[in-house]
């Protein structure tokens, strides 16, 4: 009978790029500046990392393929390292790869490294391409806002919430993040907004328009985990554990089978289930401190409140408006501005929340860091489509919480 | 037994362009073109070509019909989109028909229309089971040409066989004659025409009588019996003046559909005999006769059985669908006369791989999804494990066509992000009732209608990507509202 993962692997370094148009910056420029944080933050040389885990979405705009670059970028010593994918869950799963090696015994000190370098496409948005061979004589001509976009027309067919309320539940979620991500001084877009702002942008995918959508970065991250005993012996204190790690996988359900409604997302509703289970977790909506989620559109967040179990289903819309997740609020979520502001360079994104609560439970979140102290702070990383994606559930928290 | 028509079936695309817009881009230019500048004309949308839309019109042919008696497969155009490449197999694989099929292209003449028709007549007096004609045509045409202003884009069908028929066959009668009015080169794009007034008389007012006097003296019929006559020739007073010549009552010429089509190329004259056929009562005799280098004739005689044939779109319920275009740049841009900024995202290769196509090609041409054996659960596409989580059977999929299936809209987006040749895109979850979905492109939207989570889809067959790079595209279903219903109704 499986135990799962918690409190078996600490978190004893995390380092994050500066997100952002990085226009001057090769994907192992990048590489460097969160490597360079992580590893002075664990306190260890180099040498003493077993394996790397190496996450990237679209490598074909930038490294290439394998683990190679990682490894010639960071000089590391003939060691293993694994380059996943997993859409927009990549960094996630290099998270995932590097703490179930330590968990097993088979290393002490593992790495998990994220990047992405969007920017070189010439144009903004995700890069347009193939989806594959066969793929491609079928699928729709869909983007990821035209993906997402959906959600909406379909919430609200279920719910019965009006377009215009749906909207403007919507505009305070990216409202939310934009104040959040001006206290952030990583983070990619730091202007604030109005909803004003909001409702009258261009639009990109109806009804998502600019400001609904999350930006497009380029960026890095690195965590740095062993066991709890390792980090003690190496004289570490208040230690983050891991809580739990759960990844869930579509298997056409919601693409083909017509037992799904378009309103939700059924991986997350799996993982979410399993991930409170690990962690010990009984009531989410009290017990989680802080959580970032895959804002990638607004329109995502509000469903995802419902799939984490943390609103009601239906009442999204109610807890977004009464500011129940604001940086202020009783659960806050993007609280360093999420893929909406800090910015989605896709490989690193998974690890870029696990930094912020990392960040918030060592108290070391600056300017934007919560009074009452976290215990429980979880990252919900998607990729893919509503359709068809992988959701990827990490819950960190204070060890023996 | 009768040789005849069993059935027809018209497609017309939904946009009709103003002519006053072709005119206003023009006038400076040849304001000479003002007197073409009435009407409107049919304009197809970016990813229809001539055999999607033989294939629409073949679709509306076979209602109510069983697909699985036919002989034949005859498409005709000027404007095939493959040279060497079945334009008629791709038609009868996306009405999914069985392979042992004979299946045959006309070209190369505005007669190619009615050459395929004499000839499906002729074939049908001694095949087993009937033929199905197609015609179609999308036509290239310059920019600021009479022929943008008088051509259209559309596409008709016939059942042609013995039994039942509709209408009788009494008769053929064709002369050629090498007269080259216009004529379109090899690796040309457009047709190079010669003087209208010449073409009138030297053309239409010698050839075409004589045709017309053979064909009723060979059927023993006299001009005041013919109840209506399909010329399909663009200028004004043409069909009229011949009809007089020939002693045809003057209330027998037929719409040419100048006013809300245009003239479709080869598949006019079978374009206005189906639309002569929807208006028709037992006993009408419908004269049809095309020009091109010579010129073909044909009478037929309307029977009882018209009376039984069951409810179609045909070319009136075609042109009923309509959109109202008034933005001529679309139009150039469809039709590549114009390079526009596309955008980047416009740069991704379209390379199909011919063995991918092949392996999927009951999946993308006949949207052949697939049914499990064991809990009957439909899906697309087929796989080889049940998508029902509650069966998972393995091997159990059989063949099952979804393309003549309503579906439900379940949710929808207007993509202004993708690369779309009209944004912005539409697509969105559409769902069958009896079980089965997709994430399906959207097509002949019009933004002033309404786009509603329960409404009913049709799919109709189009082209999915063109891949200009090495002149091949690929076709694939998508869907398209069943009515419309515009916004704030």
């Amino acid at each position: 009978m499986a135990t799962g993962i918690k409190d078996k692997v600490a978190i004893i370094g995390m380092g994050c790029s500066a997100f952002g148009e990085r226009w001057n910056d090769n994907a192992e420029d990048l590489i460097i500046e969160a490597f360079i944080e992580a590893i002075e933050d664990a306190g260890i040389d180099k040498s003493r990392i077993d394996a790397a885990w190496f996450g990237t979405g679209i490598e074909e705009q930038h490294v290439g393929k394998s683990a190679v670059p990682l490894s010639m970028a960071l000089r590391l010593p003939n060691i293993p390292v694994t380059r996943v994918e997993n859409y927009c869950a990549s960094g996630s799963e290099a998270l995932r790869g590097a703490v179930y090696a330590v968990a097993s015994g088979a290393c002490d000190i593992a790495m998990a490294v994220g990047v992405e370098k969007l920017k070189d496409t010439g144009y903004g948005g995700l890069p347009q391409r193939g989806r594959g061979s066969v793929n491609d004589l079928f699928w729709a001509n869909a983007s990821a806002p035209g993906s997402f976009a959906q959600l909406a027309p379909a919430y609200s067919a279920k719910h019965n919430v009006g377009a215009s309320d749906l909207k403007r539940a919507m505009a305070h979620i990216s409202i939310k993040s934009h104040d959040n991500g001006s206290r952030n001084p990583k983070a990619h877009l730091r202007n604030k907004i109005t909803e004003e702002k909001v409702m009258n942008a261009p639009m990109i995918a109806e009804p998502l328009g600019l400001f609904d959508c999350c930006g497009v970065s380029d960026g890095s991250a690195v965590a740095i985990v062993t066991t709890p005993e390792i980090a003690r012996s190496l004289g570490k204190k208040d230690l983050v554990t891991v809580k739990a790690m759960q990844l869930s996988a579509s298997n056409g359900r919601e693409a083909q089978h017509n037992s799904w409604d378009g309103s939700h997302f059924v991986t997350t509703r799996a993982a979410a289930k399993r991930a409170y289970n690990e962690a010990g977790i009984t009531n989410p909506r009290e017990q989680l401190s802080l959580f970032e989620v895959h804002d990638c559109f607004s329109i995502t967040e509000l469903v995802t409140m419902e799939d984490l179990f943390i609103s009601k289903e239906g009442r999204a819309v109610n807890d977004i408006m009464d500011g129940f997740f604001d940086a202020d609020g009783k659960i806050p979520c993007q609280i360093d501005g999420g893929l909406k502001c800090f910015g989605h360079p896709i490989g690193a994104s998974g690890l870029r929340m696990i930094y912020e609560m990392y960040l918030q439970m060592h108290g070391r979140a600056g300017e934007r860091q919560r009074s009452e102290e976290p215990i429980f702070g979880m990252a919900h990383n998607l990729g893919g489509f509503p359709h068809q994606n992988v959701c990827s559930l990490t819950i960190i928290g204070k060890e023996g919480a | 037994m009768e040789v005849g028509i069993l059935a027809y079936g018209g497609y017309i695309p939904k946009s009709r362009l103003q002519r006053s817009e072709i005119f206003k881009a023009h006038a400076w230019l040849n304001p000479g073109l003002k007197g073409l500048s009435k009407g409107e004309r049919s304009m197809a949308n970016w990813d229809e070509d001539s055999v999607t839309m033989a294939l629409e019109a073949a679709r509306d042919c076979l209602t109510a019909y069983s697909r699985e008696n036919l002989s034949a497969v005859y498409m005709a155009s000027t404007t095939f989109p493959f040279m060497d490449r079945q334009n008629a197999g791709i038609v009868a694989d996306a009405l999914n028909l069985k392979s042992n099929i004979q299946t045959l292209d006309f070209a190369s003449s505005q007669r190619a229309g009615s050459a395929a028709l004499s000839v499906a007549l002729q074939v049908a007096n001694g095949a087993d089971q009937p033929i199905l004609f197609t015609v179609s045509e999308k036509r290239q045409t310059k920019a600021a040409s009479p022929l943008e202003f008088t051509t259209g884009d559309g596409a008709a069908a016939l059942l042609v066989g013995k039994g039942e028929v509709i209408a009788k066959h009494l008769g053929t009668y064709s002369e050629t004659v090498d007269f080259v009015d216009h004529y379109r080169g090899e690796g040309e794009a457009f047709d190079y025409m010669w003087e209208e007034r010449w073409v009138r008389d030297e053309g239409y007012f010698k050839i075409v009588p004589d045709v017309i006097n053979g064909l009723l003296s060979k059927t023993g019929i006299s001009a005041a019996d013919v109840t209506t006559f399909c010329f399909p020739v663009a200028a004004r007073n043409v069909a009229a003046t011949l009809a007089k010549k020939l002693g045809f009552n003057e209330n027998s010429v037929a719409d040419n559909l100048q006013a809300n089509c245009g003239e479709t190329g080869a598949a006019h004259s079978t374009v206005m005999l189906v639309h002569a056929l929807e208006n028709a009562k037992a006993g009408d005799k419908i004269l049809v006769a095309s020009f091109g280098q010579g010129c073909d004739a044909m009478l037929f005689e309307v029977t009882e059985a018209i009376n039984a044939l069951p409810k179609r779109n045909g070319i009136s319920g075609s042109l009923s669908r309509r959109k109202v275009e008034t933005n001529y740049n679309r139009f150039l841009s469809f039709h590549k006369l114009v390079n526009l900024e596309l955008g980047i995202r416009a740069e991704v290769d379209k390379n199909t791989g011919l063995t991918t196509h092949n392996r999927n090609r009951k999946m993308t041409q006949r949207m052949l999804g697939g049914k499990c054996s064991d809990c009957g659960t439909p899906q697309f596409p087929k796989s080889n494990m049940c998508v029902n989580e509650e069966c998972g059977a393995i091997h159990t999929q059989e063949d099952y066509p979804f393309a003549e299936l309503t579906a439900t809209m379940n949710s929808y987006t207007a993509d202004r992000l993708t690369f779309s040749p009209d944004p912005p895109a539409y697509y969105g979850m559409i769902q069958f009732a009896e079980g089965g979905r997709l994430m399906s492109d959207f097509t002949d939207i019009d933004p002033d209608e309404e786009l509603t989570v329960g409404m009913e889809m049709r799919m109709v067959f189009r082209i999915k990507d063109h891949d200009f790079k090495r002149g091949f595209r690929r076709y694939f279903w998508k869907a398209t509202p069943k009515m419309s219903v515009k916004k704030g109704n």
